[in-house]
């Protein structure tokens, strides 16, 4: 009992950090159809971004680590969010009219590229940063297992809800939301409305891509080690999160993002940590296979 | 209000109007008439710069908006209900209604919302009801509705009567003159329901491959043998 709460614990941890990530796929995808395959290198670079800040700020600016971590959180989400939407602009917004494996081809390639350049500019070995925040509280203890919950898994799970529902909020209930959806479910008349859809692109990659940069900065801080090729793996499966829970389903990016998260712990506890990516990727084909439209995901069918 | 001369468009290769002259004077009624096929859709959707113009030239007001992006047109007191009514599905009717004020002034939302809710009071009913679940009918008069939302000036419909039962479309047609009679919007109508749109318009078009064949008032129109013959039918449409 005490260990399998544990487990619970652990992949709601590692579930909200995907839900973040998957949002992002979930998102861009609502909009132009695209699987936008840089996005879980956006979350690697996030990491590289919040590393640098938190160990300039605290070691270079000597500010004090709750300083320091407002700080990485601005830089992390704010030069992310700029890339975002660099990206769409010289990668993708050009090749809004090509067939459409063209910007799929683009969005690998604006990985790899972003992967070597981070790989060549911070060196390929795996750098690690000192457990800034330590300690937790205790759960429960029978003895010959104890239940924690670090505060670091407190700042992750709180911080995620927050962002979503700020997200939740901005995506239901503000003009940008409305504007946003309209784009989704009828990019044409959007703009026979007065939207400005590329506007509307521009800020979709913008927020995808801020909201991966935090959960870049929560898993250089969870676990303290981060390499250059971190936003693959954490890539895909936020990626298959997003299948899980629906492909442009926003709550479906969510709820896919924390079953991954769950599985992979439960799955690492109970059977075995080495086929932990063999599971998840399975859910993978078998989603794709026997429910391609996920769990939330609502069927295209249009009224005529 | 809306000047069009010499309009080309069409869609890649394929060419569908050869050069079209339509004016549409503030207050008016006017419809554009003819078959399926004819250009009628591309020609509305010129106007708003979707597919733009490769020739020719559309004035709003007495503004050059040929080559404008759909959105600054839009912006510029024009608005389109569009064929196939083109209703957000996923989206209450309250929130599509929202879309159609996106570019007007926030302050005036409620105030346009009730003119809009008195003209349909079926909509009243179902605003919080998702779009995609509305009959046709009740989704015409949605996209009439939105459309209004942001005052316009002048109007584009598309095709208003199409796949609803003759009821709702007598219903529809009403409404549509009332709009122009009382609140002074200026109506440019694309119909292929010719006795009912020439019935309702001060002028009409007739258009045919791309191009405009013959034009008069309303009532001339529908006394002309060759349109009785072609658009008519002999029955009342």
């Amino acid at each position: 009992m005490e260990y399998f709460l544990q487990q619970l614990i652990n992949g709601l941890t590692l579930g909200a950090i995907y839900g973040l990530v998957a949002l992002g796929y979930t998102m861009v995808y609502g909009v132009l159809g695209m699987i936008n395959f840089a996005h879980g290198t956006i979350y690697m670079v996030g990491a590289f971004i919040s590393l640098i800040t938190f160990l300039v700020a605290t070691t270079v600016l000597g500010t004090s680590v709750p300083l320091a971590l407002v700080l990485t959180l601005f830089a992390a989400m704010g030069l992310t969010a700029l890339w975002g939407w660099t990206a769409e602009r010289v990668a993708y917004r050009p090749l809004r009219s090509a067939p459409r494996l063209a910007p799929l081809i683009s969005a690998i390639g604006v990985s790899i590229m972003l992967q070597n350049f981070v790989a060549q500019a911070q060196g390929a070995r795996a750098k690690p940063l000192p457990p800034v925040i330590k300690g937790g509280v205790t759960l429960m203890d029978s003895g010959d297992f104890v239940v924690s919950l670090s505060w670091m898994q407190i700042i992750i799970m709180a911080m995620t809800l927050a962002l979503m529902a700020v997200f939740t909020w901005v995506i239901t209930r503000t003009a940008l939301g409305r504007a946003q959806r309209a784009c989704e479910q009828d990019m044409k008349m959007a703009s026979l409305l007065g939207i400005d859809v590329d506007r509307v692109i521009s800020t979709t990659f913008v927020i995808g891509a801020g909201l991966a940069g935090v959960a870049g900065m929560m898993v250089t801080l969870y676990y303290g080690v981060i390499d250059f090729y971190i936003g693959f793996l954490a890539g895909i499966k936020a990626f298959t999160a997003a299948v899980l829970g629906g492909i442009g389903s926003l709550p479906g990016a969510m709820l896919g993002g924390l079953l991954i998260g769950l599985i992979e712990a439960f799955w690492s506890a109970y059977f075995s940590i080495e086929y932990k990516d063999v599971a998840t990727f399975s859910i993978l084909v078998a989603v794709l296979v026997f429910r391609p439209t996920g769990l939330l995901g609502q069927p295209d069918v249009e009224k005529i | 209000m809306l000047r069009i001369e010499g309009l080309q468009s069409g869609y890649g290769r394929i060419q569908a109007l050869h050069g079209i002259d339509i004016a549409v004077t503030e207050g008016e009624i006017v419809a554009l008439v003819g078959a399926n096929g004819a250009g009628k859709t591309t020609l509305l959707m010129t106007i708003c710069g979707n597919p733009r113009a490769s020739a020719g030239k559309v004035w709003l007001a007495g503004e050059d908006i040929t080559g404008l992006p759909t959105h600054h047109i839009m912006r510029r007191g024009l608005a389109h209900s569009p064929e196939g009514r083109r209703i957000f599905p996923r989206m209450s009717v309250l929130e599509n209604l929202q879309m159609g004020a996106a570019r007007g002034d926030p302050a005036h939302f409620a105030q346009d919302l009730e003119r809009v809710l008195d003209l349909f009071p079926r909509l009243k009913e179902r605003l919080a009801q998702r779009g995609g679940t509305l009959s046709g009918g009740e989704q015409q008069m949605l996209a009439i509705g939105r459309a209004l939302m942001s005052r316009p000036k002048i109007l584009l419909l598309d095709e208003p009567s199409l796949g609803l039962a003759p009821l709702v479309v007598r219903q529809i047609f009403e409404i549509v003159a009332e709009i122009n009679r009382e609140q002074g919007v200026t109506v440019f109508l694309v119909e292929q329901n010719a006795f009912h749109a020439l019935k309702l318009a001060h002028r009409g078009y007739v258009m045919v491959n791309g191009k405009v064949t013959m034009s008069g008032s309303g009532a001339e129109l529908l006394a002309n043998e060759e349109i009785r013959a072609h658009y008519l039918g002999g029955g009342h449409g």
